[in-house]
């Protein structure tokens, strides 16, 4: 192939990738440590491809290392999304292996931290460069306003990422939608229950509406 | 009559260091160096004061450098404090453009996780307990 049709086709690869509308949009699902990330993950995984995306669990920084979900198409009112799912561990700007060792061996509890603390450097970097939308997930029991919360939601905001605020575990007696919704006026708040399977239905309208 | 000097006096004087870091001088460091002086005074069991705060891109890099330095037995992280941020921000197209978004960020607090509480935060006061360890 000469040299002048090979520039023309890498050319032509070049705005075709530019104006294709085809690639899935890498959706990073964010938010600290047990708000229901990786369960929400696997809900919306299950519910479109059939598949989980990783292991639950009520014990902090169960997700270590992020994991993606490929492909998965989202199809609301006619209109269909596909989406990489990307479960991130819980960012926090501190861990403390001892915190661990009530449900654990010290051996295991200081592998789970040093794997946790190398997750959180992995999501906060990809935040940087590798992900196209977030889904911010916070637990509506707990108090919203944390200085990490703030702080991601600031980062988020200033790399213009489009951002849905999920307030999941609604179905807790003491959950506060409201205090979600007060805290971050700024952003979209869709409630739910990823544990339950409640309000997904407005949860995918929102996911095609905003990352479609 | 001079009180004698005792061997434990010879070790320094007991106390936390506070390092107060003016606008000025951020102004004039690159990212990495302020990330480095940062985290090296935390390492030191200080607290670092910025008068004004770090931009979003350098927060994400604290908290990344921050997990990359984190040992059992060692340093287990940092306490982070901000002013919420000023919501007279401009926040419109032209001030994007001008990068006039990325540094509103008022005093921030940073200290050893481990030595540093906060006890109380709201728009005008940040109070936190700060033990020796």
């Amino acid at each position: 192939m000469g040299l002048l049709t090979e520039l023309k086709d890498s050319i032509s690869r070049v705005t075709d990738r530019l104006f294709t509308d085809e690639e899935p949009k890498r959706i990073g699902i964010y938010g600290p440590p047990n708000a229901g990330k990786t369960t929400l993950a696997n809900r919306i995984a299950r519910d479109w491809t059939g598949d989980a995306v990783g292991t639950e669990s009520h014990v902090p920084h169960e997700t270590r290392r992020a994991r993606r979900k490929e492909g998965v198409e989202i199809e609301r009112n006619g209109k269909s999304v596909s989406i990489d799912i990307v479960d991130t561990p819980g960012v926090t700007t501190k861990v403390d292996y001892e915190e661990f060792t009530d449900e654990m061996e010290e051996e295991d509890a200081i592998r789970r931290s040093r794997e946790a603390t190398e997750g959180v450097a992995e999501a906060m970097h990809w935040l940087r460069e590798d992900v196209d939308g977030v889904i911010y997930v916070l637990d509506s029991a707990e108090d919203p306003i944390t200085q990490v919360n703030t702080m991601l939601i600031g980062i988020i905001e200033s790399r213009d990422l489009p951002v849905l605020i999920f307030a999941n575990k609604i179905d807790l007696e003491e959950s506060s939608v409201k205090r979600i919704e007060d805290a971050f006026p700024q952003h979209k708040t869709v409630s739910l229950s990823a544990k339950e399977g409640e309000n997904m239905d407005e949860v995918y309208d929102n996911i095609a509406q905003y990352f479609g | 009559m001079p009180k004698a000097t005792n061997a434990d006096d010879l070790d320094g004087p007991d106390g936390v260091q506070i390092d107060l870091i003016s606008g000025e001088r951020m102004e004039r460091m690159a990212t990495t160096e302020k990330i480095r002086m940062i985290l090296d005074g935390v390492h030191d069991g200080n607290i670092v004061i910025l008068e004004e705060g770090l931009t979003p891109d350098e927060e994400s890099k604290l908290i990344e450098m921050t997990m990359a330095e984190i040992s059992p037995d060692g340093f287990n992280g940092i306490e982070i404090e901000t002013y919420p941020k000023s919501e007279t921000r401009d926040s419109s197209l032209l001030g994007r453009i001008m990068g006039s978004n990325e540094s509103t960020a008022k005093l921030t607090v940073i200290g050893p996780a481990n030595q540093i509480e906060t006890l109380h935060k709201d728009e005008t006061l940040i109070s936190a307990l700060v033990s020796r360890n």
